[in-house]
């Protein structure tokens, strides 16, 4: 009895490992991804390549970005990542996983030809999507040069005008505010007619922190923003007093809404959809947004508007959203060709009419909807930090955006804010050296 | 040879437990304290050992952290003295077999078991400074004056999460308290109404010391969820504005998922677990005392 119980282990054993090594080959594709917004769309394509290639791809959402982060990272560290992921967060993050060799270099496959005409996948992109999944030799995080992830869409950050709340204030709605006291100048009005100026997710840190990126190269221009985070330019230089004495005119303005600090983008999102407020600050992704919540809102698109006239204006922006290869996987190759796939015209076309992104794909970007064209048209005037030559510490953007935070409900002023924020800075920089120090001593 | 089998057995039943007890427990918290010494994002293959160095760095310096203790400690202040003011009063009231007392059990134990994101996305819309209801019965009963945006206001947001925490949570005292009171035999109340005593020396006399051993439960249970206090914070104000609403978990999240740093958010999470350790057993023996003062 005992001797069949075990052969009967055995077996079940054996038949296990048959079917473990059976799906190494024949599993399907996994990718993982937090797009909730996106799920119907990446299904119906994963069924497309399938019926087209006969290779089975399986997308798994993991919302939201937190939790999908935590998963990332927990898979990473049991070598358990699927054949294809997204990174989410700072270019230190993405660094990371290079350095832990997760991530396959696509350079190779990048210089190949994908089109008839012999173009190669390289070329296909926005320059500018690339390049944000892009190392150079002189990184500052130490990993070897190329290019680590497939941009799917391209995105920036701009400021959405109502154009019947406007004409209801009494401004012309095919003109809207084209500067910075123009702009200020519409918290009276919408005060006087009930509705609210502005919203935005300011709660999440990050949309305060693209505002505030945006009138920084305003004011100092990409190389003196640069230069700050290398700690050659102190908080407390009055150019960046002038960049945080902006979130203090916007207060005395009026403009922002009630409690915009503790607004979520979902909630800035819907009082926008619905009428309530004149301007929103917010990504490409809205056109999906309010095309869901109120296919009728009439509304149109502009930059942020500049201080000064004489200096250009550029906004927050770049790849949206990118997948990278999982170095490690046996599905190398066939990860690669469906990320060609993917990123092809057809399939671009395919997610930019199911999801009203801006393809990361130039070619299957022309002739899109006005609203969406209007975000297109300003992609050559936006900037990400993640293409500046460093990046500035996480504890330092924390406290920078909390401190704006606290300039918009008057509790501190510019000046108080920036010495905080160079507090921070000042011991960040103190540990690093001695994190720095410590290395260099070990044998 | 049938005693050492019989001394055995019971130990094989233990085993499923003590392994589960220790990768889950035991070997997590091994890991935690070890990985509290490097400096590591979590992904990286090289974790730099820096010793106590995160432990100096929580303790010394980072303000923000005790800040948000001192945020958390507010909230559980305010829970421990109304949330459960509020519990026993209607675990009292429930005990005294009035009309519809089930239907009142029941409803008094649903706002524990909503989702607290779901709890705090609806109050987040009552306190809306723009549209919310509350800001619209302050202006219909001609309080307009103190109408704002509650949870964007520093002067009241800590305040205004409690209320929501508290209201979320007094269901779980109330049927705490209520189970306590149904155990109290009820011929001691007849003997004392027959000796004279009021309803306030039955109280005062009766319920209160004998009642005693659940309120440190009652107690100790309120300090550890209030502590800990997260997904409404996440719900409501996002730890804003400013640092005003930052509580502990928040922060541990904010060095783990925003600084990539893993180690120091291990070493915020032991030196927050051992200070609600030493709380809990501070209250428990303060609690013992007061028990033996009674009796």
């Amino acid at each position: 009895m005992r001797r069949a119980a075990v052969l009967v282990a055995v077996l079940v054993g054996l038949g296990g490992c048959g079917r473990a090594n059976r799906s190494a080959t024949d599993r399907p594709l996994r990718i993982w991804h937090w797009m909730t917004d996106r799920e119907e769309a990446f299904t119906e394509l994963a069924k497309r390549y399938t019926q087209q290639q006969g290779i089975p791809v399986r997308f798994e959402l993991y919302a939201p970005s937190d939790l999908y982060i935590q998963k990332v990272r927990a898979a990473a560290q049991t070598n358990g990542l699927p054949d294809i992921f997204g990174v989410l967060g700072e270019m230190r993050d993405f660094a990371s996983f290079i350095r832990a060799g997760h991530l396959l270099t696509l350079d190779a496959a990048m210089a190949k030809p994908v089109t008839p005409r012999g173009a190669s996948w390289r070329s296909t992109f926005f320059p500018i999507a690339l390049a944000m999944n892009t190392f150079d030799h002189h990184n500052p995080y130490g990993v070897p040069p190329g290019m680590y992830g497939v941009p799917l869409d391209v995105m920036n950050i701009q400021m959405f005008y109502n154009k019947r709340l406007l004409k209801e204030l009494g401004l012309d709605p095919e003109h809207p505010p084209a500067t910075w006291e123009e702009f200020l100048g519409v918290g009276a009005l919408a005060k006087q007619h009930g509705v609210l100026g502005f919203v935005s997710g300011w709660a999440e840190l990050w949309l305060i922190d693209c505002f505030a990126t945006d009138y920084a190269i305003h004011v100092m221009g990409q190389k003196q923003v640069e230069a700050t985070f290398k700690g050659k330019i102190p908080y407390t230089d009055p150019r960046w007093l002038e960049v945080l004495g902006v979130f203090e005119q916007l207060r005395a303005s009026g403009l922002p809404a009630e409690g915009v600090v503790t607004m979520v983008n979902k909630r800035a999102e819907q009082l926008f959809a619905n009428g309530r407020a004149v301007f929103a600050f917010n990504g490409t992704w809205g056109v999906n947004v309010y095309q869901g919540m109120n296919p009728d809102l009439d509304y149109g698109v502009m930059m942020p508007p500049p201080l000064r006239k004489d200096r250009t204006m550029v906004t927050w922006g770049g790849a949206g959203s990118s997948f990278m290869v999982n170095a490690k996987s046996p599905k190398q190759e066939a990860a690669v060709a469906f990320l060609q796939w993917l990123t092809a015209q057809p399939q671009q076309r395919f997610l930019l009419e199911a999801t009203h992104n801006i393809p990361a794909n130039e070619l299957a970007a022309a002739d899109l909807p006005p609203a969406l064209a209007a975000f297109a048209d300003d992609m050559h005037a936006v900037a990400h930090p993640r293409l500046f030559d460093v990046q500035e510490r996480s504890t330092v953007i924390e406290a920078f955006d909390k401190g704006i935070q606290s300039i918009l409900i008057g509790e501190e002023s510019p000046l108080q804010v920036a010495q905080a924020v160079q507090d921070v800075k000042q011991r960040e920089e103190a540990r690093q050296t001695s994190l720095a120090s410590s290395t260099a001593r070990r044998p | 040879m049938a005693l050492r089998k019989q001394s055995v057995v019971p130990y094989l039943f233990i085993i499923p437990a003590l392994v589960l007890f220790s990768v889950f427990s035991v070997y997590s918290f091994s890991l935690l304290t070890y990985l509290s010494l490097f400096e590591w994002d979590g992904v990286s293959p090289i974790k730099q050992f820096v010793g106590l160095g995160n432990y100096w760095s929580v303790v010394m310096h980072d303000a923000v952290f005790w800040r948000s203790f001192w945020q958390a400690g507010t909230i559980t202040a305010m829970a421990l003295a109304f949330q459960n003011s509020l519990a026993l009063i209607l675990a009292l009231t429930v005990n005294r077999r009035i009309r519809f007392g089930t239907f009142y059990r029941t409803l008094f134990f649903l706002p524990p078991i909503l989702s607290e994101i779901v709890v705090g996305l609806i109050w987040a819309w009552i306190y809306d400074g723009n549209y919310g209801i509350f800001n619209e019965c302050l202006k219909a009963l001609g309080l307009g004056q103190f109408a704002r945006s509650w949870l964007a206001d520093p002067k009241t947001a800590i305040t205004a999460v409690a209320v929501i925490h508290m209201w979320k949570g007094f269901g779980w005292g109330f049927v705490i308290f209520l189970a306590g009171l149904q155990t109290i035999p009820q011929e001691l109340y007849e003997a004392a109404t027959v000796d004279g005593a009021n309803a306030w020396l039955r109280f005062r006399h009766i319920t209160l010391p004998l009642l005693m051993p659940v309120g440190v439960v009652v107690s100790v249970l309120t300090i550890l969820g209030t502590m800990q206090i997260f997904a409404l914070i996440m719900a409501t104000t996002q730890g804003g504005p400013a640092f005003h609403t930052e509580v502990p978990i928040t922060r541990i999240m904010a060095s783990l998922l925003g600084s990539s740093r893993l180690g120091y958010a291990c070493a915020q999470g032991i030196v927050f677990g051992l200070i609600l350790l030493a709380v809990s057993l501070l209250q428990m023996r303060l609690s013992r005392g007061m028990n033996r003062a009674t009796a």
